[in-house]
């Protein structure tokens, strides 16, 4: 039976903070096509397209047929764990401060034998479910969990170390001026985070939804402004080391062309709340966050960006709107390779059109902003990196993932 | 008349016979500025940047780099700001002469009834009410609206209702009146904009804006300080960047006051 | 019936040790050296007479055996690097046999050394094989000790075997190796210390587990004739069977290559089990030794634990098992722990051991296993020794 796990004391601030250390994150080429998997929660292995063979561990050739034909394809994930044991002790400095760590050999019902983690529900000779996840090294490995859920499944402490639960995490929204940011104070304050601060810039203007937002449970406002780096340090400078999880809710949605959308100011809103405001988060927030990665159950665990799906390909009605996402999606993966040494996940949740008023003339399907928010929080619970949330973002997926160029052409005709 | 002693002048200044009164109020990235709809062009606020703070950005030396836009905190208002006065000879910035950065002052105090009303607009009758106590405006003179809003911060400065902002500012007919009967020099307030919170709904649409720059005469916004200034004797320097073609910009506003003559 | 090339006139002499150390800040090529030489020297030859060499170490890297040739001084006609781990003593042999048998060397130095650093074996661990870095070091970072305990833990609730009976394996090494000059183990082990101490990736317990450190083992192959007129005491090669990755579909291994080949190992030795007058398996982990009992034909699948228990495993004993207390009690030195089995059995049967005989020891068997890459042994091997007596 899961422990449940208990609201963390207050820090001892004598205390040598425990430093982020990494697993090995080496893996072949052929490995990583488990991390793709891992990032949006999905369980694939190679499966040879010439005699179907499930394969793993990865590999460049079929061990039944020699074929080089390999792709990773979804596969049932329901084994029976065949053995387990209790490492007790490692040379890996990981590890060896995380001892005991059960491992077993887990039958998949679709051929391989898979040494996995062990949630630790999971007795021997049981049903289990496999999944990929991502660990501390950003690489995927497998978790073997009981068949159904149990009680407190999500406080077990190896599936914590693979998730960023903001349960009893404090939590930043960078702001909750908007629908989006409202929703995900609701949502996460709802997922148990001991703190919800909630950035709102420009305290002389009025927003809708703000008595509602301040009266939900655990909610603090903050003062932060993203187009301000004074604003953004000052903010760091106080809560930083308070903040386990930032969700970047900036928003900043217009319509308009490169050509159509005359001037360059309202670009520079753009830029400056979307992109510069991203790297002003990273410059106060990163450091703190990174080195927080291992400290203790509310340690620093994820920095999540919403970025628009036209990120990845651009929508010329929202086209410069659609350039300034791609700046922050590539940043947001710079940032994933620097957080990764303290043990901190980015995050990104992709959507299309929003239930929201620049939108407006955007036929649906749309995501409504409590739908987003929930998408964020269970990919928080889940330890995901890549999350497509509505039906716009997982056409868009697909698309991508058959022919690019194609989808340039349909979006720009 | 004999020729100016500017020495003398410099001397009072240094010996505090002639105080210094800064009417500005300090350039932060907090300071709100005027929102436009949000489909229009917006204001851009101030922001600063550091460029160096002794350190491996520059060893010996701190500065920043600085943005904001013609019109925030503290602001001149040329008169090619507005649409009517977009032709006129000498309507920019780098343009004016300088001699206009200089002017004396007539401070009208609607302090009580700001207070009570958000939306009070200075009307003739106020101007006349004034000049029975304290003269009438000489030509050329900047006439500053005191109505200690500047004491208020943040939500109650700016005042934003569903509506719009709500703060006070001269009505269409008081502009009118001392555009042409008094030669104003400009108008000084210390809200944002030199015309009421609602002004959108006046007829004409922000007229301080619309007959003061149609007649070639300033702005001046986001003043404080004004409470300290007597009725009259003030002399205002206010010169604006010289920002080519610009429309207004920050600028520092002094006043010069007679030694007693400054309030407490 | 086999059609493969009996071993006539094919001998193993100058069997080799040179004494372990924990740490050592010696490179491999220092160990290497040191056996080559002791093989020369112990055999009456020069330098240039070693016309055939046989490498097997895990830390002579960068180098492979073609280094070694340049570094020791060789010009051999024959060169191979055997990289086998725990078979690769059998599978030397084997090559070794065939090359001196058609003529292509004549003097063949089998040799396995590694050296032991305080990192070398976490270094080692990671970057094992593609499949340990993708697929085991991520998951607890246990080494083949949390490897081992799946696959002992499997065996044991599928067979009944229990930790005692691992533990009379152990205790029955460590008592032939407390003769044994060479052992690093020098304290005598009971069952109670066995079964109390520390458990380091359930069901492996502390002496489940090799001591890694540095060390040597070396043997020369040669012909029979040309061995007696050097004057030297030696073995001769009966048999041997080799097989890697056997029966992949197990879910998890509870069986070695052996079971497929044991057969023709016995035929073309002409003999039994029966015959066998001691066993030196390899000993990474006791549950494989009990595999090995059952796999190399000396009880059924499955029989591994009563085997054991109705057994004593002494050099005295009714199953004289790893007679010089095998890599359990003597250390294990890298890749010269598949060489320990083959080196005792050489030595018992010449009438030599350096411990404790094997009262009228006339034919050894020697198995080979080793190299987890994934999560079972992938390579075995076996081979049937006889001496003087035989």
């Amino acid at each position: 039976m899961t422990k449940p796990l208990q609201r963390p004391k207050r820090k001892d601030p004598l205390k040598k903070t425990r430093v982020p250390l990494l697993p090995q994150g080496v893996r072949s080429r052929t490995a990583l096509g488990l991390t793709s998997a891992a990032a949006e929660g999905r369980f694939q292995l190679q499966v040879c397209s010439d005699c179907g063979t499930v394969v793993y561990p990865p590999r460049a050739a079929c061990p039944r047929c020699l074929s080089a034909r390999l792709p990773f394809k979804d596969v049932a994930n329901g084994g029976t764990l065949l053995a387990e044991t209790t490492i007790r002790t490692s040379t890996d400095v990981y590890f060896r401060e995380r001892m005991p760590w059960r491992i077993g050999t887990v039958a998949l019902d679709a051929g391989p034998s898979i040494v996995a983690h062990l949630h630790g529900d999971l007795r021997e000779g049981e049903r289990a479910r496999l999944q990929l996840k991502i660990d501390k090294s950003g690489q995927a490995i497998a978790m073997a969990l009981p068949q159904s859920d149990t009680p407190n499944m999500a406080d077990d402490p190896q599936w914590r170390e693979l998730t960023c639960d903001p349960k009893f995490r404090r939590v930043l929204i960078t702001d909750g001026r908007t629908a989006v940011g409202q929703a995900l104070a609701e949502a996460v304050s709802e997922a148990g985070a001991s703190v919800v601060l909630v950035g709102v810039a420009d305290p002389w203007k009025p927003f809708p939804g703000e008595e509602r937002l301040r009266k939900i449970e655990r909610v603090e406002i903050v003062a932060l402004d993203l187009t301000d780096t004074i604003s953004v340090n000052e903010c760091a400078g106080e809560f930083a080391a308070r903040v386990d999880i930032l969700i970047n809710t900036a928003e900043y949605v217009r319509t308009g062309g490169i050509i159509d959308r005359k001037g360059l100011t309202v670009a520079r809103e753009e830029l400056e709340m979307r992109y510069f405001g991203l790297t002003r988060l990273a410059q106060a927030f990163g450091p703190v966050l990174r080195a927080r990665g291992a400290d203790g159950v509310n340690s620093a665990a994820a920095f999540v960006n919403l970025l628009s799906v036209y990120a990845l390909v651009n929508w010329p009605a929202y086209g410069a709107f659609s350039a300034t996402e791609a700046a922050c999606l590539s940043a947001a993966q710079s940032l994933r390779a620097e957080l990764r040494q303290g043990g901190v996940k980015v995050v990104n949740a992709f959507f299309g059109p929003l239930e929201t008023e620049w939108y407006q003339a955007v036929p649906p399907p749309k995501v409504a902003p409590a739908a987003l928010a929930r998408a964020v929080v269970r990919a928080l619970q889940q330890g995901l990196e890549d999350v497509f949330v509505g039906d716009i973002a997982e056409d868009i997926r697909a698309r991508l993932a058959v022919d690019p160029k194609a989808l340039e052409r349909e979006l720009g005709s | 008349m004999a020729a100016p002693d500017l020495l003398a002048f410099a001397g009072a200044v240094a010996a505090g016979d002639i105080e210094v009164v800064d009417l500005t109020h300090t350039l932060t990235p907090e300071f709100p500025t005027i929102v436009m709809p949000p489909e229009l062009g917006q204001c851009a606020p101030f922001r600063m940047e550091e460029v160096s703070r002794y350190d491996e950005r520059g060893s010996a030396w701190y500065w920043n780099n600085i943005s904001m836009g013609e019109h925030t905190g503290t602001h001149f208002d040329a008169p090619v700001h507005w649409i009517s006065g977009k032709d006129l000879a000498n309507n920019s910035v780098d343009t004016i002469p300088a001699a206009n950065f200089i002017a004396p002052a007539a401070v009208i105090d609607i302090s009580t009834q700001s207070a009570a009303n958000a939306d009070y607009e200075l009307t003739v009758a106020d101007v006349t009410a004034w000049e029975a106590q304290h003269g009438r405006i000489p030509p050329r003179s900047w006439v500053l609206l005191r109505t200690d809003w500047s004491k208020k911060s943040g939500r109650d400065y700016v005042n934003m209702r569903e509506d719009g902002q709500h703060t006070p500012g001269p009505c269409p007919e008081v502009v009118r009146f001392l555009v042409e009967e008094r030669d104003l020099h400009g108008l000084g307030t210390e809200t944002i904009g030199t015309d009421a919170g609602q002004a959108f709904h006046f007829n004409p649409p922000y007229p301080a804006h619309y007959y003061m720059h149609g007649k070639g005469r300033y702005g001046l916004q986001c003043l404080t300080n004004l409470d300290l200034l007597p009725p009259t004797g003030s002399v205002i320097v206010a010169a604006p960047l010289k920002i080519r073609r610009g429309s207004g910009s920050p600028l520092r506003v002094l006043a010069l006051v007679p030694r007693g003559e400054r309030r407490a | 019936m086999s059609t493969r090339q009996p071993y006539d006139g094919i001998v193993i002499a100058a069997p080799v040790t040179i004494p372990y150390r924990r740490y050592s800040t010696n490179t491999a090529h220092w160990w290497v050296g040191r056996a080559v030489r002791e093989v020369v020297q112990r055999a009456g030859l020069r330098s240039a007479d070693v016309d055939g060499l046989s490498l097997s170490s895990f830390t002579v890297g960068p180098d492979t055996a073609i280094g070694l040739t340049q570094h020791l001084g060789l010009s051999p006609r024959w060169l191979d690097h055997v990289p086998l781990g725990g078979a690769s003593g059998v599978v030397a042999l084997r090559r070794a046999a065939r090359a001196v048998q058609c003529g292509d060397a004549e003097f063949v130095v089998c040799v396995a050394g590694d050296t032991n650093q305080v990192d070398s074996f976490r270094r080692m661990l990671s970057t094992f094989s593609r499949f340990a870095q993708d697929a085991v070091y991520p998951y607890g970072s246990g080494g083949p000790n949390a490897s081992f305990a799946l696959i002992a833990r499997n065996y044991m609730k599928r067979y009944g075997a229990t930790r005692e009976d691992f533990g009379k394996i152990c205790v029955a090494q460590r008592a032939n190796a407390l003769s044994f000059p060479h052992a690093l183990m020098k304290k005598p082990l009971t069952i109670e210390e066995y079964m109390s101490a520390r458990a380091i990736s359930d069901p492996i317990h502390l002496f489940d587990c090799v001591m890694p450190c540095a060390g040597a083992e070396a043997f020369l192959v040669c012909r029979e004739d040309v061995a007696k007129g050097q004057g030297l005491p030696a073995a001769r090669l009966l048999a041997t069977i080799e097989r890697h990755n056997a029966f992949p579909d197990d879910p998890i291994q509870y069986r070695g290559g052996w079971a497929m080949d044991v057969p023709e190992l016995y035929a073309m030795a002409g003999v039994t089990t029966d015959d066998v007058d001691f066993v030196q398996t390899y000993d990474d982990y006791p549950v494989i030794c009990m595999m090995q009992m059952e796999d190399l034909g000396f009880c059924a699948k499955g029989e591994g634990p009563d085997f054991v228990r109705s057994h004593t495993l002494t050099a005295d004993g009714s199953f004289p098992h790893n007679t010089s207390g095998g890599q359990l009690s003597v250390g294990q030195a890298g890749a010269a722990g598949g060489f320990l089995g083959m080196v005792e059995a050489v030595r018992q049967v010449t009438g030599t051991a350096l411990g404790a005989a094997v009262p009228d020891a006339a034919i050894g068997l020697v198995s080979g296993f080793g190299m987890v890459t994934y999560d079972r042994g992938l390579a075995s091997g076996a081979a049937l020794l006889a001496g003087g007596r035989a």
